[in-house]
């Protein structure tokens, strides 16, 4: 792997498109960008004219070389930073962005020759972003290991990346996208939406004596249940890394 | 070097005298805490006031009974929010120092979970500090404190300690946890005494 | 209050080493266990940041930032971290 060195970038946002009702895709050109792992974030930080500075971290929904890295950003509502970003920030717009950061919570292809473990990952709605990443990495790298990904979301309409996304289980032969709708799932959905239960995830979770590496990323209540539910069914929990996210910034 | 951001606000200052220097009016009531919520029912509540003569002990019930009074405080936030005119309802701490005796001119807070304040006793006293039970005319929530915090509104909120469990005098001005990590031993919001 | 993971001390601690520490292991100095930055339970308000151990919950690691920039950086609970090579 190789080792980058985190720093501060100026980021010049050069696209945006509506991601879901909520949430907002942003391209950012990073000339100084040393490219990042899958599963990498990086804290945004904004400076108001009195000189007042927020900062935030936002999971990267790209990884590789090059210059352009993509964030998806859901707007909390009470939020000080993500209602900004969703709603006023523009294209030419240029913000502070420190990263690459998060060397634990990343994703990298088996080098070739190697046998290598499957790789599960599971994702509680806004936590697919650096999922998504690893998904993409994996078809990019042509890995030949198995990938799974397991996505719980409210309603389709709140799936990050749902093109991408179904484009991969296509072009990839050895990825796997497994979809839970908790409040609304599509017309002729064979299962009835509803939350997330233990025997649910054993169903379509690889089996702990497959020894997956597993990333799980979501809200905080989330990662802990699932992180709860894996362990009773047999995964290490060494095998097992998590990131959480907040509610209310 | 930061620049200034195109089109990022920050944060609404509304301007009110009853504001001291730096804070911002807020109609909710935020959550800060360092550690997860301890959970304490009012039945196995227990308050200790230890001095170098001796501790003595409360229930919530012989707290209660020692007099609960009416409050109405302005909160003061270290992170720039305000609450004006908030209702409160506990016991003064005149009425827990009444039969007690010491030398000491400081008081360590205690909480259930770990955390510590540092107040002088002249901040605590002569009407100045509670322990309060009720917020805005329900029993404190665990969330805030509940089931009993320390009150003290002259001085930044971080003094008022959530889910007290002591007062431990002491000769010297020693530093509470925020103290320690950065927050201005006194803070006097009207000083603006937020940091060393 | 939701509490985070290391995760959300990458950055910040990333201004304090000069690198990403994420992935580097310390010890709790109250219960002796060993696990990375990132696994840490972290409570982060506009106070501070206060990383706890996921094992006994003691405060590990605290960071408060003021407007204006002045840092304070605290290790109360762990005698050393191994920074990554």
């Amino acid at each position: 792997m190789i080792r980058r060195a985190t720093a501060w970038h100026v980021a010049t946002v050069a696209d945006t498109r509506r991601e879901t009702a909520s949430a907002r895709r942003i391209e950012l050109e990073v000339p100084t960008w040393p490219g990042n792992e899958a599963g990498a974030h990086v804290d945004v930080r904004l400076t108001a004219p009195d000189g007042y500075q927020a900062t935030r971290s936002y999971s990267l929904a790209s990884s590789g070389e090059g210059t352009r890295v993509t964030l998806a950003v859901d707007e909390v509502p009470t939020g000080e930073v993500s209602p900004f970003l969703v709603h006023d920030l523009r294209v030419g717009d240029r913000i502070e962005v420190h990263g690459p950061l998060g060397a634990f919570f990343i994703w990298t292809p088996a080098a070739p020759a190697a046998v290598s473990r499957p790789t599960q990952l599971i994702a509680g709605g806004s936590g697919v972003v650096p999922l998504f990443a690893m998904a993409e990495a994996h078809a990019t790298a042509g890995d030949p290991s198995p990938l799974r990904l397991l996505v719980s979301v409210r309603t389709p309409e709140d799936l990050f990346f749902r093109r991408e996304l179904a484009a991969l289980t296509t072009a990839d032969p050895q990825f796997r996208l497994d979809l839970v709708y908790t409040r609304a799932a599509p017309a002729e959905w064979p299962v009835p939406a509803g939350r997330l239960t233990a025997e649910r995830v054993r169903d379509v979770v690889a089996d702990a004596s497959l020894r997956p590496r597993v990333y799980v990323c979501g809200p905080t209540p989330f990662v802990e249940a699932m992180s709860q539910w894996l362990v009773a069914d047999g995964h290490a929990a060494e095998a097992i890394r998590t990131e959480r996210f907040g509610g209310s910034r | 070097m930061s620049f200034i951001t195109r089109g990022f606000g920050g944060r609404r200052s509304e301007r009110d005298p009853r504001l001291p220097p730096g804070q911002t009016l807020v109609s909710d009531w935020p959550v800060l805490s360092a550690g997860p919520t301890p959970d304490v029912a009012e039945a196995d509540w227990r308050f200790t006031l230890r001095t170098e003569n001796g501790d003595h002990h409360w229930t919530a019930d012989q707290m209660r009974a020692l007099g609960m009074e009416d409050i109405t405080a302005d909160i003061h936030c270290v992170t720039h929010w305000t609450k004006l005119e908030m209702p409160w309802r506990g016991v003064s701490l005149d009425r827990i120092f009444a039969d007690v005796d010491t030398d000491h001119a400081f008081a360590m807070a205690h909480s259930y979970g770990g955390y510590t304040t540092n107040i002088p006793l002249d901040d605590l006293l002569d009407g100045r500090s509670w322990i309060a039970f009720e917020a805005d005319g329900e029993p404190l929530d665990p969330e805030h404190g509940g089931p009993a915090r320390l009150l003290v509104p002259h001085l930044y909120f971080w003094k008022s300690a959530k889910w007290i469990r002591g007062l431990t005098t002491m000769p010297r001005d020693d530093p509470g946890f925020w103290e320690q990590n950065g927050y201005h031993l006194h803070g006097d919001p009207w000083q603006e005494e937020r940091y060393w | 209050m939701i509490s985070l993971d290391g995760s959300a001390l990458a950055g910040a601690l990333a201004d304090v080493f000069g690198q990403d520490v994420s992935a580097a292991t310390c010890r709790c100095t109250q219960c002796g266990d060993v696990g990375t930055v990132a696994a840490t339970v972290v409570y982060a308000t506009d106070m501070g940041m206060v990383a706890r151990c996921r094992a006994c919950s003691a405060i590990l690691l605290t960071l408060v930032t003021a407007p204006g920039g002045r840092r304070w950086f605290g290790m109360p609970g762990i005698a050393a971290v191994e920074l990554p090579g």
